[in-house]
């Protein structure tokens, strides 16, 4: 037994309130979506935002109960509990309910279980455990497998109920691996290639070079040595490629915004090419190399995805990516949702003013669009601001990571980490159109009481190990 | 002690930063920098109009039309949209009602304030064109081009069937299928659905402020063109179909027409009828109460689905079954003394000369001869039980498509009844039946029951000697490799050599010099084949039954006609089948004096005149 310490003055309450702003952000956001004139009260509990406000009042009480509950029983219980969800997992191939040809859910008493959203929890308690165990050597062949075990065995699970959207959730763990040592270059390498094939499918070229610009500029300044000068040269490129663009805005407002995106890379790049040159940089090179190794490697995708597979393997990879059968005109759903949130402008058309997400039936529109609603109806400031808060509360949970002394904590906490963020990605990338359709919920704010619910539990399991972290000794 | 990875913190940070970076850059060039969302978006809404495609047209095997479309308009409403209106206008130009327009916008709301409901289908499109000039005023209201169907006539209401509205259970059945969309519910427009109902569309079009299109939406880079329904080419003969409608006027029962080379239906008669156009449209549902609550039923297709017995006729089927098993040949003959006596079992026969063999046996219809034969048949030795002989006997008949529903391309067959061993085992114990009590099935009688088109199938089988080809009413679908007009050959259990003695009989049945039963329907050089039949019917009077084909070599059509209560084959049956070959094969009709005769013949209103005389 350590010291008994306070939890409720030791609860990091600024990540308690960002996330009840968020929650706050969802509540009104999904009665704006859902709004008619006919049931006007938000807190009309017939309607989606009644329910929803039920839901977060339930996850506060959750919430609390997982602040009182003592950490070691998240210890203690990690292995049986990942078991447990590995059964439901299976359990529910056979009994659950069958919702647009995929096993889900049980219906259990009126209320919806997911399974594999406690596979989320489960999975980074088990990983937590496992990789804490003392002097683990990461790269031991053996260790590897049981880690790839651990977060794969739910993956193929979900696979076959099938629930793709859920199962590429499980892939972010694989940034808990790095942070714990696995090397760069596995992560690096996996990453990269899996985006690109993805990415080269799915992206028009526009999106894809633009993309790739981006990525170089990243990787130049994770390569370089030299923090200020990464960061100056950062500068440089957006000085530079701003300067064009507002060009472009005042004597030819016409060219295509693409054409005058790529304009504006291409001079944001040469500057940093000069400027590399100048200063003798050595990764330029390598920066460069990357970008036509991935230009090359993306056209070979396409070339692979075109010539080389037979008709069926191709539509499979289609319907898979969402662009053949299409039964709710997924690409046109994108295009509605584009609609939604680029007709928001600067600062949004104002609370319930919205048109776009309620005529044009942006699909899913409380749950996995409801960013389109932020957007239209809060405009790029909303936007920004919610981008900002996520930005924030991940920021702030890898601070709250580092900060741990329990190696278990630390990984449990990454391991939150990387599944809100791949969330976050995911959906916001959806709704904008550089990702394709993959039904996942935005976090906190997206309308469901399993989503919210999960969610809670994951990251105030996470608080409380923060807020006892003094009191561990092991 | 201090994390050897912590440094890595920072990579993930900027992991999670960058992307976040990204979408805030797209956001800004979605949101900020790119203005053409919200030129399009700004004040203005985009309206999803379905676009619904023509159904198919119809065609006869002539290139007739006869079945097509004409436009109409459905008025929508979406009530988000609605601004106070000029009701008194609104209602005037409609031609509706104040309570109708707050009834229907009351539905409206409670569907959805944001989606479209129909507010008033199916407008004319003299209305539209006023309505069109006025819309502007009425916010909140638009108009939805729609088709329904037309007839250039009014005759093969059965064969076409209709369309109506798709109710909740076809949608969950059909998920193709939205509210308000149209489905072909019986008939050809049923079976055919598929080919028929074409793909719907969609335009997405920017409307102004004012409720006026401002045209499509990106140029109409998101619009779906309808693509139109298939045309199909019936087999029928429009003119030998209107022809028989108009013979069956008055009367109850059906005619079936079937080129017995290719197993198409010439004409398909089923009395009486209604106009096809009585089914379309808003006056649908009204109608269709008043059909369907008419004593006679004329929304039941006798053709298909009426269960008769099939009386004389089918002498010819246990003459075929009889030369298969050898249990006669063209020249035995038996001796008719008039009835057919075993016991304190009579069978009448009428009078006719005799002894009689096949051909005659046919030609003058013998009772006597028929149930000798059966009888003999079933007691053969060679079957060792009458059950046995039973079974031979059956599956014989079945052959001829009998007893099972012919898969033709009509939806709703029925199978008729060919009996099985088991149910008189049921009726009188297990091998405790003797021939003698099957007797009734010698002469067409008893539990045997078929449908019209069983009985023209059948017939088509004797004119080809030996087989049939599965009977299909429509020919070619347009713009689909489906070709209708090849199909399998499907062969009875008789080998062709023994027809020629029963089409001998049948020839002589209505060509024969001395005595035939169906001497009426005999026409110069036409060559035609006939059996008559009288079908006891324990209700009334008996029905009149004819199956006929012509010419006798190389046939050209195979018919079988029932009428109802009309007595004895020859008194209707035979005639009209008689009239319908003549016109089909010659193009016009000779003998008026019959055709009048035929026309003349009224069996409904003497019916009600009988019930009133009874109530009396
Ligand atoms: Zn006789």
């Amino acid at each position: 037994m350590g010291r008994k310490i306070n939890i409720w003055t030791n609860v990091d309450w600024l990540t308690v309130l960002v996330c009840l702003i968020m929650l706050f952000i969802g509540w009104i956001s999904i009665y704006s979506a859902v709004y008619d004139d006919a049931h006007q009260s938000i807190f009309d509990t017939s309607q989606r935002y009644g329910k929803q406000l039920i839901w977060i009042i339930a996850a506060i009480f959750i919430a609390a109960a997982v602040l009182m509950t003592d950490t070691k029983l998240f210890l203690f219980f990690s292995y049986f509990f990942y078991a447990f969800t590995i059964l439901l997992l299976v359990a529910v191939l056979f009994f659950g309910t069958e919702v647009n040809a995929s096993k889900s859910w049980f219906q259990l008493a009126g209320v919806q279980i997911q399974p594999a959203e406690f596979a989320k929890l489960a999975t980074a308690l088990a990983l937590a455990q496992f990789l804490s165990t003392t002097k683990l050597k990461m790269h031991d062949a053996k260790n590897l497998f049981i880690t790839a075990t651990i977060i794969f065995l739910p993956v193929l699970l979900i696979l076959l109920q099938p629930d793709v959207g859920s199962s590429i959730v499980f892939f972010a763990f694989i940034l808990v691996l790095y942070r714990e040592g696995l090397t760069g270059y596995v992560i690096f390498f996996m990453i990269l290639f899996g985006i690109l094939s993805l990415l080269a499918l799915l992206m028009n070229e526009i999106n894809m070079i633009a993309l790739l610009v981006f990525t170089s500029f990243a990787a130049w300044i994770i390569v370089g040595r030299s923090r200020k000068l990464s960061v100056r040269s950062g500068l440089i490129f957006l000085v530079v490629s701003s300067i064009v663009m507002t060009i472009y805005r005042i004597f030819s407002p016409q060219t295509p915004i693409d054409v005058q995106l790529i304009v504006a890379a291409v001079a944001g790049g040469s500057m940093l090419l000069i400027i590399s040159l100048l200063y003798r940089i050595r990764h330029a090179p390598i920066v460069a190399g990357f970008m036509i190794a991935a230009l090359l490697y993306t056209w070979s995708v396409d070339y692979v995805f075109d010539n080389v597979l037979m008709p069926h393997q191709r539509s499979r990879i289609n319907i898979v990516l969402g662009f053949d059968d299409d039964p709710r005109g997924q690409s046109y759903n994108i295009n509605q949702s584009k609609i939604a949130i680029g007709s928001g402008g600067l600062t949004g058309k104002g609370f319930l003013q919205g048109t776009q997400t309620k005529f044009n039936f942006v699909p899913e529109q409380s749950t996995d669009f409801i960013f389109c609603t932020i957007g239209e109806e809060w405009g790029f400031v909303g936007s920004l601001l919610v981008l900002g808060l996520f930005v924030f509360l991940l920021l702030r949970l890898i601070f709250l990571a580092e900060r741990q002394r329990s190696p278990f904590a630390r990984i449990y906490g990454y391991g939150v980490i990387a599944v809100l963020f791949i969330h976050v990605a995911i959906n916001i990338g959806m709704t904008i159109g550089v990702v394709p359709v993959i039904g996942i919920p935005l976090p906190f704010i997206s309308y469901g009481g399993s989503s919210i619910w999960a969610f809670t539990i994951m990251l105030f399991i996470f608080l409380k190990f923060d807020a006892g972290r003094m009191e561990y000794i092991k | 002690m201090k994390n050897p990875y912590s440094e890595r913190m920072y990579i993930i940070g900027a992991m999670i930063v960058l992307p976040i970076l990204y979408f805030i850059f797209r956001l800004f060039i979605l949101q900020v920098m790119d203005t053409s969302y919200k030129l399009s978006a700004s004040s203005n809404v985009l309206r999803n109009v379905t676009q619904y495609p023509a159904r198919g047209l119809i065609y006869d095997r002539n290139g007739e039309l006869l079945v097509y479309n004409q436009p109409v308009y459905d008025l929508m409403v979406v009530p988000g949209k609605l601004a106070p209106f000029d009701t008194a206008e609104f209602c005037q130009i409609l031609d509706i009602t104040k309570e109708y327009v707050d009834r229907e916008l009351k539905k409206a709301r409670e569907y959805s304030m944001f989606r479209s409901s129909v507010f008033l289908k199916q407008i004319s499109s003299l209305t539209y064109a006023v309505l069109q000039e006025k819309l502007y005023k009425f916010p909140g209201f638009y108009v939805q081009p729609r088709t329904l169907r037309n007839y250039s006539g009014d005759i093969a209401a059965h064969i076409l069937g209709y369309v109506g509205e798709v109710d909740r259970q076809m949608i969950e059945q059909n998920p193709g299928y939205a509210m308000g969309d149209y489905i072909g519910i019986t008939g050809v427009e049923r079976t055919y659905e598929e080919e028929l109902r074409g793909i719907k569309g969609n335009n997405v079009f920017l409307v102004d402020v004012h409720n006026r299109i401002r045209g499509p939406y990106q140029d109409g880079r998101l619009n779906s063109p309808a693509e139109l329904g298939n045309d199909l080419k019936l087999s029928l003969d429009a003119v030998i179909q209107e022809y028989g409608e108009k013979l069956m006027r008055n009367k109850i029962g059906s005619i079936v027409a079937i080129e017995p080379a290719t197993g198409e239906i010439l004409s398909l008669v089923s009395s009486p009828s209604y106009h096809p156009e009585l089914l379309v449209g808003r006056v649908r549902s009204q109608n269709f109460r008043t059909l369907a609550s008419d004593t006679l039923n004329p929304l039941f297709n006798r053709a298909l689905m009426a269960h008769y017995p099939a009386g004389s006729a089918f002498k010819v089927i246990n003459g075929l079954v009889a030369l298969q098993e050898g249990i006669v040949h063209e020249h035995t003959r038996h001796t008719c003394p008039g009835h057919y006596t075993v016991g304190r079992l009579t069978v009448r026969c009428r009078f006719h000369t005799t002894p009689v063999a096949m051909p005659a046996a046919v030609q003058v219809s013998c009772n006597t001869y028929f149930c000798h034969i059966f009888r003999d048949l079933l007691d053969h030795p060679k079957y060792g039980s009458v059950t046995n002989g039973f079974n031979v006997w059956a599956g014989h008949v079945r052959s001829f498509g009998l007893g099972e529903r012919l898969d033709t391309d009509f939806p709703n067959e029925l199978r008729g009844n060919v009996p099985l061993a088991g149910y008189y085992d049921h009726f009188y114990g297990e091998n405790r039946w003797r021939s003698l009590q099957l007797i009734s099935l010698a002469i067409g009688q008893g539990e045997l029951s078929v449908t019209p088109i069983q009985m023209a199938n059948m017939t088509a089988a004797i004119a080809n000697r030996g087989y049939y080809i599965t009977p299909h009413i429509v020919r070619k679908i347009k713009n689909s490799d489906a070709d209708n007009s090849k199909q399998e050959k499907i062969f009875t259990s008789i080998d062709s050599v023994f027809f020629e003695p029963v089409i001998e009989g049948m020839h002589r049945a209505v060509n024969g010099p001395d005595g035939g039963t169906a001497r009426v329907a005999q026409v110069e050089g036409l060559d035609i084949c006939g059996k008559t039949g009288t079908a006891e019917n324990p209700h009334g009077d008996d029905h009149s039954v004819f199956i006929a084909f012509a010419p006798r070599d190389n046939p050209r059509i195979a018919l079988a006609v029932y009428v109802e209560n009309a007595g004895w084959g020859s008194a209707m049956a035979a005639p009209i089948a008689s009239l319908i070959i003549e016109k089909y094969l010659t193009g016009s009709v000779s003998r008026e004096w019959l055709e009048n005769r035929i026309l003349e013949a009224d069996f409904i209103n003497r019916e009600i005149a009988l019930a009133d005389g009874q109530e009396n």
